[in-house]
């Protein structure tokens, strides 16, 4: 079977639009392992929840970077009440334990998102609306958008990792907690601030997302599915590997949207990540352990 | 420890005729919450098997739960007539072959990547089962009719929901007591080493690798059971129960009851489904708000769940 190679032109940006939105999710997730061995059930839910958040500014101002701004705060801080409560009593237990905790916050947020924002899908409207010629399609130029704003959040959180003082202070506890601690760094804080920027980010890429495919109280888990193959797939707490899995995968889902349905097409990156898991356990986009 | 086995199939024994005698007093809407507890607290008890006493968090339960279930269909909808010990054996199978084959990939890691291959495998059942339709009946599952229960071939009963609640209860009882031999068996031990210090069961020279597929296939096998029971009680099967927050429901029933103790898991089935049912009196379908709290909390404060919990007060 042939297929035509503007379709694989286009099937490119499409994966490369979705792999930036993913990668917004998988660095936040990935960093929040990296720090705290966390590993964030939850993280689909805050995607989500800042898209309504997101949604429900853009209702009552009109303005949709005042809502990306409002969204990336409110879950922010949520986000932070959250670790400070439910995350910062299980340091020190076994990880396994954060996942059944994240589990557990992960089906309240999804069902509080019913409660308070209704089954119906919220569409967020895009700021803004041309179209450009791309062989038969009118492509719009939002989604392009996206793929910049995604790659300009990470590249901000990239600098402030090598430069901020406080990005110090966060690679610094990342690499030994209790020297960290010795050194002066409030490790406890450090642990809340870096949840509470996972979380800013994840709510971020839920507004970018609303406008490509409406918000639901059912995106959280596909995207915590998402995000968990490409952290995984990129090497666990590994920053530049998840953007380079986030690439990845979506391009591979987006070619083999072209063969099989694009339900069935989740699969291609199922196998990917186990496949990843049997030969190279520690990540695709790492340099090989010693 | 003479007098506490004493005490404990004392109070097997109590809890057994309870349960017994339990369809005969209920109404018809708690008799059928009772056979429903015992269907879960099966399923629980076999992913006990794993969490409890190997130490490895399976999120991937919905689908040998799910296997067993449309095996069963596919035995009842294809053999003529319907036969109940058929379907069993379809069940059973199918969750074997499933559980070997994961087992076979996802035993290879530990901890959280164990957890999350476990999770995608449901996935990718959860897909092919939802999008094949011609099979599976796609988003709509099967339905069939109840085998009648068919006693060595002589005798053939149709079932009452009491005798369905005794069938369901003897073949659970029946699970409970292979469990437990099995955990208390070399077996079992090794498994429990593997928990405690995976490392040292290896230096020792126990092949960590094939003792957890063994412990992941049993654990497969039994929650298989529990699906077909669960479909002959509600005669369909949906993709629904493939999906892994069915998983993510008998991992809350492990650590509100207490992993590792085979009797907890039950005891949690039973607490989460009495909460879903007082809660969704007042917070209808938004009962999972109360209860995710309720399980968070747990997690935090109680981590040896209901049973390690009262354990420890009696000791005191």
């Amino acid at each position: 079977m042939a297929i035509p190679l503007e379709q694989i032109l286009i099937q490119t940006i499409n994966g490369i639009v979705n792999g930036m939105i993913l990668a917004l999710v998988a660095s936040g997730l990935t960093l929040i392992f990296g720090i705290m061995d966390v590993v964030n059930f939850a993280h689909g839910d805050l995607v989500m929840l800042g898209g309504f958040v997101g949604a429900t500014t853009i209702a009552t101002t009109g303005n949709f970077w005042l809502a990306l701004l409002v969204a990336a705060v409110v879950i922010a801080v949520f986000g932070a009440v959250l670790q400070a409560t439910t995350l910062r009593p299980l340091i020190g237990r076994d990880p396994l334990t954060t996942i059944l905790a994240t589990f557990g916050i992960s089906l309240v947020l999804q069902k509080y998102a019913i409660w308070q924002w209704g089954p119906s899908a919220r569409r967020i409207q895009e700021p803004i609306t041309g179209n450009f010629n791309l062989f038969y399609l009118q492509y719009p130029w939002y989604r392009l958008l996206t793929a910049v704003l995604a790659a300009a959040i990470i590249g901000a959180l990239y600098l402030f990792l090598r430069y901020g003082k406080y990005g110090i202070w966060i690679r610094a506890t990342t690499q030994d907690r209790v020297m960290a601690q010795a050194m002066g760094i409030p490790a406890p804080l450090v642990h809340t601030a870096v949840f509470a920027i996972g979380a800013g980010m994840a709510a971020a890429s839920g507004v970018l997302f609303g406008p490509l495919g409406g918000v639901t109280q059912n995106i959280g888990l596909d995207f915590t599915l998402r995000a968990f193959i490409v952290v995984v797939v990129g090497g666990m707490g590994n920053l530049g590997g998840s953007i380079l899995a986030s690439m990845f995968i979506s391009l591979l889902e987006a070619y083999a949207a072209l063969i099989v349905s694009p339900a069935q097409a989740v699969i291609v990156s199922f196998i990917a990540l186990i496949l990843t898991l049997l030969f190279r356990p520690t990540g695709l986009f790492v340099p090989t352990p010693k | 420890m003479r007098r506490s086995a004493t005490a404990y199939w004392i109070g097997f024994s109590i809890i057994l005729a309870l349960l017994i005698v339990a369809p005969l007093v209920l109404p018809e809407f708690w008799r059928r919450f009772v056979t429903e507890i015992l269907i879960w607290g099966l399923l629980a008890m076999s992913s006990d098997i794993l969490i409890g006493y190997t130490g490895m968090i399976s999120f991937g339960h919905s689908v040998f739960f799910g296997l067993g279930m449309y095996c069963a269909a596919a035995a009842l909808l294809s053999v003529k007539p319907p036969n109940l010990w058929i379907a069993l054996l379809y069940g059973l199978a199918g969750a074997a072959a499933v559980a070997t084959f994961v087992a076979f990939f996802a035993t290879r890691l530990r901890e959280i990547y164990f957890s999350i291959t476990t999770l995608v495998f449901s996935q990718i059942f959860y897909v092919i089962i939802f999008t094949w339709t011609e099979v599976t009946g796609g988003e709509n599952g099967l339905a069939f009719s109840q085998p009648p229960l068919s006693i060595l071939g002589i005798w053939s009963f149709r079932f009452t929901p009491v005798t369905l609640h005794w069938f369901v209860l003897a073949v659970v009882t029946i699970s409970f007591l292979v469990l437990r031999r099995v955990t208390q068996s070399p077996f079992g031990m090794v498994l429990q080493a593997i928990r405690e210090n995976e490392p040292r069961a290896r230096a020792i020279g126990y092949s960590v690798e094939r003792y957890k597929i063994v412990a992941v296939m049993l654990s497969g096998l039994f929650a298989g059971l529990a699906g077909v029971l669960y479909a002959i009680q509600n005669k369909f099967a949906a993709p629904d129960f493939v999906f892994f927050l069915v998983s993510g429901e008998v991992v809350i029933f492990n650590v509100m009851g207490g992993v590792g103790t085979l009797v907890g898991p039950v005891a949690g089935a039973a607490f989460f489904l009495l909460l879903r049912e007082g809660f969704s009196r007042y917070f209808t379908e938004y009962y999972l708000i109360p209860v995710g709290i309720i399980f968070t909390a747990m997690v935090i404060f109680m981590p040896q769940g209901l049973l390690g919990f009262a354990k420890r007060r009696l000791n005191q």
